[in-house]
C-alpha cells in the first residue's frame, strides 16, 4: 500500500466517472496530435521537394499553382512554354543551373515527367533496378508508382493523356521500362521519368499521325544527362527549375521574368509560406478547438474531484487519525488528479496515432504526400506532460481542502 | 500513562471544558460518560491528539503531545494511538486487508500482512481480508475498526460511542472485545459513551454532565 495504489483504488472505484475525464482528455489530446502529425509531415515534405530550387519559370497564372504542379505535382500546370524563350531564360548570368520539365500524360494516375538526370540528382534519387533512361521512350519509374502499377524493368505501357487516371490511351507508342528508383520519400517516388523528347514523340504522333515514327527504332535523347533537349520552334516545355548563382538571381530574375517574357516566375520557398499561412488559419482554429476540450477535461476531472471530496472527508479524516500527515493527503489527492488525466494523455497519444494512420488510409493520395500515423514526434512528450499539467492544476483546489480538513470537526459530525 | 493537566477547551464562548488534572494508568479501562453535547467527544479527540486544547497539556508516556509539530503528532497518533468511532469508518474504495494496510502505511510502521492477518483472525474476520468493505454487516465493520485501532499495538486505546448503532449483543461483544485486547496489549482504554448498557462493565468512570 502506497498512495500511487491508494489513488488508484479510489479511481477504480468510481470507474464510470473515470472514464469519462479520461475519454474527453484523450480526446482533446487525439485531436491536437492529429494536427501536430499532419502538420510536421506536411511541412517536411514539403520543404524537402523544394529544396535546391529557387525559382520555378512556367505559363502565366497562378503562381501557387505553379509551385504545386511542378514542384509537388499535386495540381494541374498552368501551360506550357516555348522552349526557345525557356533556353533564353538559362542563358542569364544569374542562373546556375535550370531543369526543364515536360508535364501532359500519365499512366494509371502516375505522372510521366520528361526531364534530365539533374532532376534525379536534385532529390538523390537512388536507382534500385536496371539504369537511368538514356533512350526516348524509355522510362524509369519511382518506388510507389513501380509498386503501385505493378510494372518490372522490361514491362511495356501506353501512357495517356491528361494528368488525371481516366483519359485517352495513346495508343500507338509504348513506353519501356528500363528502371526502378529507391524509395526515397521524395516526389520521385510517385512519378515516371523520361526524356522530354519522349513525351513530343508521343504527342507528336498523336497530332501529326507520321506512321513512319511508329517503328521501333530507339533514338537517343539529345539531353538526357543535363541541359535542354533539341527541338523546333514548335515544341514546348511545362517548366524549368532554377538554381540561383547567387543571391542577387532573387531580386533581380523574378522581376526579370515576369515583366519581360511571356512567362512567370514563382519562388517555391515564399508559395508554400503563402499555402502554409493559408492552411495556418484552419490548424489554428482546430487546435484552440482542442484545446477548449482540454480545458473542458481538467474542469470535469476537477467537478468530480471536488466532488468525491465532500463524500471523501471521512476518508481523509480517518487517514488522518490513522497518522497521514497533512501534505500526504495533498499529494494523495493531486496523484489521482494527475493518473486520470496521464491515462487521458496516453489514450490520446494511441487515438491520434490511430486516427492519423486511419486519415492516411482513407486518403488515397496520402502516400503522394507522405503522411503516415506511424512517426512520432518530440512535440508527443510536450502533449503528455500538458495532460499531467491539467491533472495537477484540476486538482489543486480539492488537495487543497483535503489538505486542510479539521480531523476533529468532521469526525464529530457523524 | 495518560495524564491531563490544566485543561481547558472552549467551542464558542459559552461552552467550555475544563479538567484540571486526570490521570489514567497503564492498563486501566476508563469509561467517560456524559449526555450528548457534554464534551465526551472533544476530550476524546484533544487527547487522540486531533484537536488542540486552549490550554493545558495531554502526556502520554513521557511524550507531551501538544509540544510535538503537527507532522510528528500525525505519526504519534498512528504508531501510539488506537481510534475507534461509533460508525466504522472504513475506507470503501479499499478491501479489508489493504484497509489495515494503509493503517500501517500511514503510520509510517512496515507493512506486514502477516500481522493484519493475525488481527483480523484474532477478532474472526480472517476470511474477509479479501473482501470489500460494503459487503460487510454493521457488527462486522466495527470490528475491522477495533482490529485497525490494534494493528499498530497502541499504547492507548481512544473509543468514541463505539457501540451506539450496535444491538446489544454486537455492543457487549464490541465491549469485551475492546476490554481483552487493551488488556493484551497492556493499553490503557477510554471509552466515551452515553449508553446506558456498559456502564456496569467498568469501574472506572468519569462523568462529564455532573461535573
Amino acid at each position: 500500500m502506497n498512495l500511487i495504489s491508494l489513488s488508484w483504488n479510489y479511481i477504480k472505484s468510481k470507474p464510470l466517472n473515470t472514464a469519462l475525464n479520461v475519454l474527453l482528455m484523450s480526446l482533446g489530446v487525439a485531436i491536437i496530435l492529429v494536427l501536430i502529425l499532419l502538420s510536421t509531415q506536411l511541412e517536411e515534405n514539403l520543404s524537402k521537394n523544394k529544396r535546391g530550387i529557387d525559382l520555378v519559370v512556367g505559363a502565366k497564372g497562378s503562381p501557387l499553382q505553379l509551385i504545386l504542379a511542378n514542384v509537388y505535382h499535386i495540381d494541374f500546370p498552368t501551360g506550357n512554354v516555348k522552349l526557345e524563350e525557356a533556353k533564353a531564360i538559362t542563358r542569364n548570368r544569374f542562373v546556375k543551373s535550370a531543369i526543364p520539365l515536360a508535364l501532359g500524360d500519365n499512366y494509371g494516375g502516375f505522372r510521366i515527367v520528361g526531364t534530365n538526370h539533374d532532376y534525379v540528382k536534385l532529390y538523390e534519387g537512388q536507382i534500385e533496378k536496371g539504369e537511368l533512361w538514356t533512350y526516348n521512350l524509355d522510362v524509369v519509374l519511382g518506388a510507389n508508382a513501380a509498386a503501385r502499377l505493378k510494372l518490372e524493368v522490361g514491362d511495356n505501357f501506353f501512357g495517356a493523356h491528361g494528368l488525371s487516371v481516366a483519359d485517352l490511351e495513346h495508343d500507338e507508342r509504348k513506353y519501356h521500362v528500363i528502371g526502378i528508383l529507391e524509395q526515397n520519400g521524395s516526389v520521385l517516388d510517385n512519378l515516371i521519368l523520361t526524356n522530354i523528347e519522349s513525351v513530343w514523340a508521343v504527342h507528336a504522333h498523336e497530332d501529326e499521325d507520321h506512321e513512319e515514327e511508329a517503328t521501333d527504332t530507339k533514338v537517343l535523347g539529345s539531353a538526357f544527362e543535363t541541359g535542354f533537349p533539341d527541338g523546333d520552334e514548335a515544341d514546348e516545355i511545362t517548366s524549368m527549375l532554377i538554381q540561383y548563382r547567387s543571391p542577387m538571381g532573387a531580386v533581380q530574375m523574378p522581376r526579370m521574368i515576369n515583366a519581360n517574357t511571356n512567362m512567370q516566375a514563382a519562388s517555391p520557398a515564399f508559395e508554400t509560406q503563402r499555402l502554409f499561412s493559408l492552411l495556418g488559419i484552419g490548424v489554428d482554429m482546430l487546435r484552440s478547438f482542442a484545446y477548449i476540450i482540454i480545458v473542458i477535461a481538467g474542469l470535469s476531472v476537477f467537478i468530480s474531484m471536488y466532488n468525491a471530496l465532500k463524500d471523501r472527508k471521512y476518508d481523509l479524516a480517518i487517514m488522518r487519525s490513522l497518522g497521514a500527515s497533512r501534505g500526504k493527503l495533498f499529494v494523495h489527492v493531486i496523484i489521482e488528479g494527475i493518473i486520470i488525466t496521464t491515462l487521458g494523455g496516453l489514450l490520446g497519444i494511441v487515438l491520434g496515432h490511430g486516427l492519423m494512420e486511419l486519415l492516411a488510409n482513407s486518403y488515397e493520395k496520402s502516400d503522394e504526400i507522405g503522411v503516415t500515423g506511424w512517426i512520432f514526434v518530440n512535440q508527443e512528450f510536450y502533449v503528455l506532460l500538458i495532460s499531467l499539467g491539467v491533472g495537477l492544476i484540476a486538482s489543486l483546489i480539492p488537495a487543497f481542502n483535503a489538505y486542510k480538513t479539521d480531523i476533529s470537526k468532521v469526525l464529530a459530525e457523524e | 500513562m495518560i495524564s491531563i493537566d490544566g485543561l481547558s477547551f472552549g467551542y464558542s464562548d459559552q461552552k467550555v471544558l475544563s479538567i484540571p488534572h486526570m490521570e489514567v494508568k497503564e492498563a486501566e479501562h476508563l469509561l467517560i460518560l456524559g449526555n450528548s453535547g457534554s464534551g465526551k467527544t472533544t476530550l476524546l479527540h484533544i487527547l487522540g491528539g486531533l484537536l488542540q486544547p486552549k490550554e493545558g497539556k495531554v502526556v502520554i508516556g513521557n511524550t507531551d503531545l501538544y509540544s510535538l509539530s503537527g507532522h510528528q503528532r500525525d505519526k504519534y497518533r498512528g504508531q501510539n494511538i488506537g481510534l475507534v468511532f461509533q460508525k466504522a469508518h472504513l475506507i470503501s474504495a479499499l478491501s479489508v486487508g489493504d484497509n489495515l494496510l494503509l493503517a500501517q502505511y500511514l503510520s509510517g510502521t512496515a507493512q506486514d500482512k502477516g500481522r493484519v492477518y493475525e488481527v483480523l483472525e484474532e477478532l474472526n474476520l480472517g476470511n474477509k481480508i479479501d473482501k470489500k468493505v460494503r459487503t460487510l454487516s454493521q457488527g462486522e465493520q466495527q470490528r475491522v475498526t477495533i482490529a485497525r485501532a490494534l494493528l499498530n499495538r497502541p499504547r492507548l486505546i481512544l473509543a468514541d460511542e463505539p457501540t451506539a448503532s450496535l444491538d446489544d449483543d454486537n455492543a457487549m461483544k464490541v465491549i469485551a472485545l475492546l476490554k481483552n485486547q487493551a488488556d493484551k496489549y497492556k493499553a490503557s482504554l477510554l471509552i466515551a459513551t452515553h449508553d446506558q448498557r456498559v456502564k456496569e462493565q467498568f469501574k472506572l468512570q468519569l462523568n462529564l454532565s455532573t461535573s
